[in-house]
């Protein structure tokens, strides 16, 4: 309120100084702007130049220069994720730390243009940008510097613009949460053995971000996988609307606790939720990080994304002077997810041996983990669904994406598209906007 | 007691308003506090980051103006400060502590996204322009006119009622993004109109801020000439010094602060639209971004993200300079409009 208060006075004492600055400084400009302007010619032409040469031949590693857009920085879970990715990538290729310019803290609006447009005409080739709401304004980034690759990170929308020089990317992090599921429909089984819970009261609850198709799919796939080993469970999930809420999160995981749910889960971005599991002494799988600092006598493990192949194999296209794919999405195949260490003193017996079949069979395509088998939309399997709703589907409702990603009997998650795109709430969880 | 004050005598600070100070004092006193200022600010680089300060000021003067788009950032950051800081002035000189500036962007902001959306690509470019701007100011306007007559008819507290204003236009937003999300459940707006680019303010002087500028401009002439040579100018200065002298005078009071306030809020509300069909073309609850309480605060920001990237520092060091600029940029204007004189108090 003070600061506030302060910003007040302060703006009206310096209205003043502002009327006078900003009259001589747009008197002053003119001649100032067209020197500018001819500068920034000359810099565009030499950028043109540069960037053309990549296209025909290869480039130097030395000569290239690789800008980031992050949303967060170092101390919220997600970015540190990809800044590690970022630093694997500067290793693996030999770049220095004046050839990769990063910018933190970058919200999900004009700023987003505004740093991506001063990243191009730093002259770096190829711009990276993480959080989904970056998207709109990588796009527009793109259509000004045709020159310079945009990679875009969770989004949908690439290959619909139709630019050659904008791509998305991502994880294939729902067979990782896929196998964190696992992890945790063991644990489950062993309450039940163990008499602290029947099979009915197997509850898992989950602390959401958004209720869009990244989070849906996201805990979809947990929930599947939980399942898949403990028949019974059954989940609920809440949603926190912030990516990343200390407060929030833990006071939603204590509201899910507080209503029967025996074990929660995340896909939010800080150690809220397991915090507040190990006060309540609930186990619980985080995301992102490893939970076991935070939650010693309850984090099982957490599903994780690693960026470092995506990002040097990205840069190296640039550097080779190949293309980017427009739609790029790798899993537990090449290492761009992973489970984090499972946590011996709290993980069911057998639970290493479980996850290590269970991710040689996603590996080797023998299991899917959209198996259209092993789950129901309103009482029928999704192809009769997305059959009976065709018209819904036509009209470009709220799953349009969705039709086109079911054959073979599965779900083609990530494949068609990077981004995830299962977004229909399944028999057996719960969440308070299904009525939406 | 009284024998040390034989000895030593007492030191006393004695503060003093000024009157009238010459201009060229004025400005001595804000040029000395800005090099104060820099001067801490450089032990503190040191002492935090071991950077050459003067590099991290040079990194600064980079980030508002190394190139022609930073430039145009800079002056479109400037230029919504000033027009919100314009917009206050009427209120201000009346005394009316309006401190709902971000309400009134954010409903302004609201008017032109919803016009953006449902109309943008429906009217010819300049009668959306033309609408857009005074729809978005009549909606300020509203937001300024509510407390203005709960303050001339009931006297309820302005400064509460403008804050509590801010708020409700918030979740306003909150639920206008709930029928607006675009995808589904993503809780953002996201571009609007990217493809046909209705509703957005075409490039005017080589920049798509070009118009934004001219707007403020002219906005900015008409309201000093509106304070300073209008007899309505001079009718809400009285009410501001006295209101018992304005109705001496034959002035009505309850009119001149409804009249002033709604001035006042429509110039807020045109900086909404100047932030959302200007530049970001989407609304969100932080599309005011705390202009209103902090309109020279965001000035810095262009420049001090540049200093966090360049420098590799965390985006709080880059806070902890411009809080200490800030700091010294306020104090002055103690130093401004009251004099100090420090002597020894002689014995009684």
């Amino acid at each position: 309120m003070k600061k506030k208060l302060i910003g007040l006075v302060l703006s009206m004492a310096m209205v003043g100084g502002l009327l006078a600055g900003c009259g001589s400084s747009t008197s002053a400009s003119a001649p100032a702007e067209e020197a500018v302007e001819a500068e920034a010619e000359t810099g565009e032409t030499g950028a043109e130049a540069e960037a053309e040469a990549p296209a025909a031949e290869t480039t130097e590693a030395s000569a290239i220069k690789v800008g980031v857009i992050y949303v967060g920085d170092e101390n919220e879970g997600y970015t540190e994720s990809h800044m590690k990715g970022i630093q694997e990538m500067k290793e693996a290729l030999g770049l220095t730390d004046e050839q990769v310019i990063e910018k933190t803290n970058i919200p999900e609006d004009e700023s987003c243009f505004d740093a991506a447009a001063d990243l191009a005409e730093q002259g770096c080739q190829i711009v990276f940008a993480n959080s989904f709401g970056h998207e709109d304004y990588m796009i527009r980034a793109a259509e000004e510097y045709p020159d310079v690759q945009f990679c875009h990170a969770t989004g949908y929308q690439a290959a619909m613009t139709g630019l050659e020089n904008m791509h998305n990317y991502f994880t294939a992090i729902y067979e990782a949460r896929y196998v964190s599921g696992v992890v945790a429909g063991l644990k489950l089984n062993e309450m039940i053995d163990g008499g602290q819970i029947t099979a009915e009261q197997a509850k898992i609850g989950y602390v959401g971000a958004y209720p869009y198709a990244e989070v849906i799919s996201g805990f979809t796939s947990f929930f599947l996988g939980a399942r898949s080993v403990c028949p019974t469970a059954t989940m609920e999930v809440q949603y926190t609307n912030s990516w990343f809420d200390i407060a929030k999160e833990g006071e939603t995981a204590k509201k899910l606790i507080a209503d029967n749910c025996v074990l929660i889960s995340q896909h939010a971005d800080s150690t809220g939720a397991p915090a507040a599991c190990e006060e309540e002494g609930v186990p619980c799988v985080g995301y992102n990080i490893d939970m076991i600092p935070t939650a010693p006598n309850t984090a099982l493990t957490s599903p994780t994304n690693n960026w470092g192949p995506y990002y040097t194999y990205a840069v190296k296209s640039v550097i080779d002077g190949t293309p980017i794919d427009t739609d790029w999405s790798q899993g537990l195949a090449d290492g761009s997810c992973l489970i984090t260490d499972l946590n011996e003193a709290v993980i069911a017996e057998g639970t290493a041996e479980k996850v290590a079949e269970v991710e040689e069979a996603i590996k080797s395509g023998s299991l899917h983990v959209f198996d259209t088998t092993t789950f129901t939309v309103d009482g029928s399997s999704l192809e009769d669904y997305i059959a009976a709703h065709a018209d819904e589907f036509a009209e470009g409702g709220a799953y349009a994406f969705m039709d086109t990603h079911v054959s073979d009997g599965y779900f083609h998650e990530s494949e068609p598209t990077s981004a995830p795109a299962f977004a229909m709430i399944i028999d057996g969880i719960t969440s308070v906007t299904q009525e939406n | 007691m009284s024998k040390q004050n034989n000895t030593s005598g007492r030191t006393v600070i004695h503060m003093e308003k000024r009157n009238s100070i010459s201009r060229k004092k004025a400005w001595t006193i804000r040029l000395t506090a800005v090099l104060l200022s820099l001067i801490v600010c450089a032990i503190v680089i040191v002492a935090i980051t071991k950077q050459n300060p003067l590099q991290v000021y040079a990194g600064i003067i980079q980030g508002a103006v190394g190139s022609k788009r930073r430039i145009w950032v800079t002056v479109r950051e400037t230029v919504i400060l000033l027009v919100i800081a314009v917009g206050l002035v009427p209120a201000f000189r009346m005394r009316f502590w309006n401190i709902g500036a971000e309400g009134q962007i954010l409903m302004g902001g609201a008017a032109s996204a919803a016009l953006m959306i449902y109309l943008g690509n429906k009217l010819p470019l300049p009668v959306a322009l033309i609408l857009i701007i005074a729809v978005s100011a009549v909606a300020g306007m509203l937001w300024g006119i509510i407390p203005a007559f709960f303050k001339a008819y009931f006297n309820t507290n302005e400064t509460l009622f403008t804050l509590m204003m801010n708020y409700v236009a918030t979740q306003i937003i909150n639920f206008l993004i709930c029928i607006w999300e675009n995808p589904k459940g993503s809780n953002t707006v996201g571009v609007i109109n990217s493809k046909t680019k209705g509703g957005w303010f075409p490039k005017v002087f080589g920049s798509e801020y070009g118009l934004s500028v001219l707007i403020v401009l002219v906005v900015t002439v008409l309201i000093t000439m509106y304070m300073n040579y209008s007899k309505h100018g001079y009718e809400l200065a009285v009410v501001g010094e006295s209101t018992e002298t304005a109705r001496y005078a034959g002035i009505n009071v309850k009119n001149v602060i409804i009249r002033t306030m709604c001035l006042s809020g429509a110039v807020c509300g045109l900086a909404g639209a100047l932030i959302v069909s200007g530049a970001s073309h989407t609304i969100s609850t932080s599309t005011a971004g705390g202009r209103g309480f902090t309109a020279i605060i965001v000035a810095w920001m262009s420049g001090s993200i540049q200093i966090a990237t360049q420098f590799g520092l965390n985006e709080n060091a880059s806070d902890i300079i411009t809080g200490i600029l800030l700091f010294f940029l306020i104090g002055c204007e103690f130093f401004v409009n009251y004099k100090l004189s420090v002597y020894k108090e002689k014995e009684a």
